[in-house]
């Protein structure tokens, strides 16, 4: 369950590292060179007029990192945080550049590969609020596995949190 | 093998920059007629070191200007000729095209040959003991960048623009610094060499910016510039681009140089103190009192003072780091206290050996960012100089207090308000020589900047000895402008307060130096924007005083820890009036204005802290918890909160690194037990709460 395995640089070889992780029975991916880091649970810092599903804000060896429930943001089941809950870090790349946040996932699984040609496009799953941010589906031990782009997924909140606030505190200085 | 050179090139910048920083305030203390020997010497070795240093690169240009320039000190040093007005006048232009020259070779970019050599045949001329003629001149080319272009930005600035103190190579970087900019220059405007004023800016620029800049913020850099410049901001449709050319990106910006710690590109930055170098009009000779005295000794001082150049971004790590050992080390201590056994007494000792030594390595850190005013006040003997000049004037400047410390970045950002002030001090506060003549004063008008620590607070003065602010003048405007009612009578402090509104000016007559009515508002909200505030006192006749206090530094600030539910929150104490327990009963309500309790005679609305941030409390009647007041904008109010927890400083945290900016909170700060505590922002805190009671 280390996050220290070595990226596959081979773009060309179309083939990459996916860390995958838990959400209640699902299984979902995300690239490996994203991953920061991987955490136990510890209590949060509630920040104001947040998204529900930004629990808050935690210190990240001195920065503060905000924090995301995948399971609310999918609008899945709430589970309990215990000790064995763990945040997995990441940074996502957004028009404000490079951010930091963590997800609450139920438990991290694998480190594998995924070869380009056997992910399958995500089916249209009606209206159901956007779908941009699945990569595709792919199928590994018999498993079909999600994987994401954390750029839409997460990018996307970050920057409107920052973009939105920031022009009006702008406003608020010059008043 | 041949060794490298380009690796000291950053190291001759920065040198050759301090050292033109120096040869410029060697020169404004230069006595026409009877100079200094110690001061013409310190001159001719600022020349001859960079004639040196430019040779040894292979800067040929520099080299043949210097060697010009060596050659008419060099009579000057001999005695062979006097300093007159004329030499001291090209010497100081030589300052500035040579800074031009350096910077220009530092990125990268072509040098202005026709200045150069223009000035250069000055002083050939000179040394032939002929008479001078003006140089030639343009403008610094400003930095370029590339991008996919949304905003655009025509930016034409009148050509007063640089001699009112404002830089567009500047405003062009802090432009860069929102986003990738795309340039193009404007230069049809340039008149034939011959006719060019150095001081007049002729060049108009259209920048392109990305799209998600915000307006708001693209306006506030040209802030300084409002009346100088016409400036447009328009939105392009997608795709739309009138600049074909691209440009590369920034590293021709100077800002942008290897080497972190780098001198603003305003003439600043001498470690040296700059004494006050008065700058009387035509009787140079006559009027140098004692404060142009006293930097001298220093100034042999600071060649072999034992520095070294570090990038700021090391020290940031480096403090970020001590950060960390500081949480660690509290952690260690709450778990030591715990401990029993015979060794548990050696292991306490040890634990607060520890943290005496943490505090003290912290503020050393603290203190590595600290730089004396001295870097900005040194701007100013030049601009008063200038200005008086122009204005026909006598000034003399008088700064103490250089070597006040304070932090980097609220040095950086203190300039140009302090620039603003000076400006309207002379241009407005000082009396023409006759009028000072027939109220009884001297001739020279004195302007006085000065800077002290005052408790955790720095207090910078400007003060001058003019007319002092108008009532009856500002109180008309004020009333024609339905500002203030017919009939209200004012206080002296209200009135003054008026000339911070936006738009507000009483100049009779709009001059070239200032009285467009822009300026005190952006005075006021830049000093706002570094936490801090701005006070004016004047007495008519008197002159007028305006005072700026300003937080040491923006990274730390006391607080108070107050609990609201599981949470804890920091209120910083500059912001508490007072802690206190409202008894049963004390608080009323008004319809639809919320709670209201009583407090030192006034009214004050109640902020219920678990209301506004959605948390859980331990109690919501009055009466059980505590109540913090906190002013904030000029308005009070009180914070309603369970309980008060303790005071400690705390390292301001930025919240916006990786989420965004949440409006009534500051930062976030990490506490001794490593979890994270949100800083409140007591004005925003007001602001967010008439919000929800307006709605």
């Amino acid at each position: 369950m280390s996050a220290n395995v070595p990226g596959d640089q081979q773009r060309g070889g179309e083939s990459r590292q996916v860390l995958t992780f838990v959400l209640g029975e699902e299984t979902y991916g995300v690239d490996i060179l994203r991953v920061q880091e991987i955490r136990g649970w510890s209590a949060v810092t509630k920040i104001p007029h947040a998204p529900p599903h930004v629990l808050g804000v935690l210190n990240l060896r001195g920065s503060i990192v905000p924090i995301v429930d995948l399971r609310m943001r999918f609008a899945l089941e709430r589970a309990e945080y215990t000790a064995i809950t763990v945040i997995i870090v990441m940074s996502v790349v957004t028009s404000a550049g490079r951010r930091d946040f963590g997800v609450v996932v139920d438990g991290v699984s694998d480190v594998v590969d995924v070869n380009a040609a056997e992910v399958k496009p995500a089916p249209e799953l009606g209206a159901r609020g956007a779908t941009d941010y699945l990569l595709g589906l792919v199928s590994i031990a018999e498993r079909m596995v999600v994987l994401l782009d954390i750029d839409r997924l997460i990018g996307r909140d970050l920057s409107a949190i920052a973009g939105g606030e920031d022009g009006d505190a702008m406003a608020a200085d010059a008043a | 093998m041949t060794v490298d050179l380009t690796q000291f090139h950053g190291a001759f910048f920065e040198e050759s920059f301090e050292a033109l920083d120096a040869m410029e305030a060697a020169l404004l203390k230069l006595d026409i007629g009877a100079p200094d020997p110690e001061l013409i010497n310190t001159i001719f070795r600022v020349a001859h070191s960079i004639k040196g240093g430019s040779a040894t690169f292979g800067f040929s240009e520099i080299a043949s200007f210097t060697h010009s320039l060596e050659t008419l000190l060099d009579e000057l040093r001999s005695g062979a000729m006097p300093v007159s007005e004329d030499v001291s006048e090209v010497l100081l232009k030589s300052v500035d095209v040579m800074r031009a020259m350096l910077r220009a070779v530092q990125a990268k970019q072509p040098i202005d040959a026709q200045r150069v050599s223009d000035l250069q045949f000055d002083l050939e001329v000179i040394i032939a003991r002929k008479n001078q003629a003006p140089p030639t001149a343009a403008v610094p080319q400003p930095p370029a960048a590339s991008a996919a272009p949304r905003w655009q930005v025509r930016f034409r600035p009148y050509r007063e623009l640089l001699a009112r103190g404002n830089d567009p190579l500047r405003m062009l970087r802090e432009l860069s610094e929102l986003g990738e900019t795309r340039v193009q220059i404007d230069a049809q405007n340039l008149p034939p060499l011959t006719d060019i004023e150095p001081q007049d800016c002729h060049l108009a620029w259209t920048l392109e910016l990305p799209g998600e800049v915000g307006e708001e913020a693209i306006r506030q850099v040209f802030d300084w510039a409002e009346g100088d410049c016409d400036l447009e901001v328009t939105r392009l449709p997608e795709g739309a681009s009138d600049l074909a050319v691209e440009v590369p990106p920034s590293p021709s910006s100077p800002a942008e140089a290897p080497v972190a710690l780098e001198p603003p590109p305003a003439p600043l930055a001498s470690q040296e103190p700059p004494s006050a170098a008065p700058a009387p009009e035509a009787s140079a000779a006559a009027s140098r009192p004692e404060n142009t005295v006293k930097a001298d000794p220093s100034m042999s001082a600071h060649a072999d003072s034992g520095s070294i150049r570090v990038s700021v971004d090391k020290i940031d790590e480096l403090m970020n780091t001590v950060g960390e050992l500081v949480i660690t080390q509290a952690m260690l201590s709450q778990l030591g206290g715990q401990f029993e056994g015979p060794q548990a007494e050696q292991l306490r000792a040890g634990l607060a050996q520890l943290e005496r030594n943490m505090r003290e390595l912290q503020e050393s850190v603290m203190r590595v960012r600290m730089l004396p005013i001295s870097f900005v006040f040194s701007r100013f003997p030049r601009m008063v100089r200038d200005l008086a000049h122009r204005l026909g004037k006598q000034i003399e400047l008088k700064l103490t207090g250089e070597q006040t410390e304070l932090d980097k970045t609220v040095l950086e950002k203190i300039g140009d308000p302090l620039v603003h002030l000076v400006r309207n001090c002379i241009d407005h506060g000082i009396e023409p020589p006759e009028t000072r003549i027939a109220s009884g004063k001297p001739p020279a008008g004195t302007v006085h900047l000065d800077a002290a620590h005052r408790g955790g607070n720095i207090a910078v003065e400007v003060s001058d000895d003019g007319g002092g602010l108008d009532k009856a003048r500002i109180l008309s405007k004020a009333r024609a402008r339905g500002l203030v009612g017919a009939n209200d009578t004012l206080s002296d402090a209200e009135i003054y307060e008026l000339i911070f509104l936006p738009g507000f000016s009483t100049a009779e007559k709009t001059t070239d130096v200032s009285g467009r009515g822009v300026g005190m508002d952006v005075v006021r909200r830049n000093v706002k924007s570094l936490g801090g505030a701005i006070e004016v006192s004047s007495e008519s006749g008197r002159g007028s005083r305006f005072t700026i206090t300003l937080p040491l530094t923006l990274a730390i600030v006391d607080g108070q820890s107050v609990a609201v539910g599981t949470e804890t929150y920091i209120v910083p104490l500059i912001s508490i009036v007072e802690s206190m327990q409202l008894k049963n009963g004390s608080v009323s309500r008004l319809s639809g204005q919320g709670e209201v309790f009583s407090f030192r005679g006034d009214y004050l609305p109640v902020i219920r802290l678990h209301q506004v941030f959605g948390v859980e409390p331990r109690t919501r009647a009055l009466h059980e918890g505590l109540v913090v007041v906190a002013e904030g904008d000029g308005r009070r109010v009180g914070l309603f909160v369970d309980d008060l927890l303790g005071q400690q400083q705390v390292v301001i945290k930025s919240l916006e690194t990786n989420y965004g900016h949440i409006e009534g909170i500051s930062g976030a700060t990490i506490l001794g037990d490593g979890s994270v505590a949100l800083i409140l922002d007591v004005p925003g805190l007001i602001r967010v709460a008439s919000m929800r009671r307006a709605a």
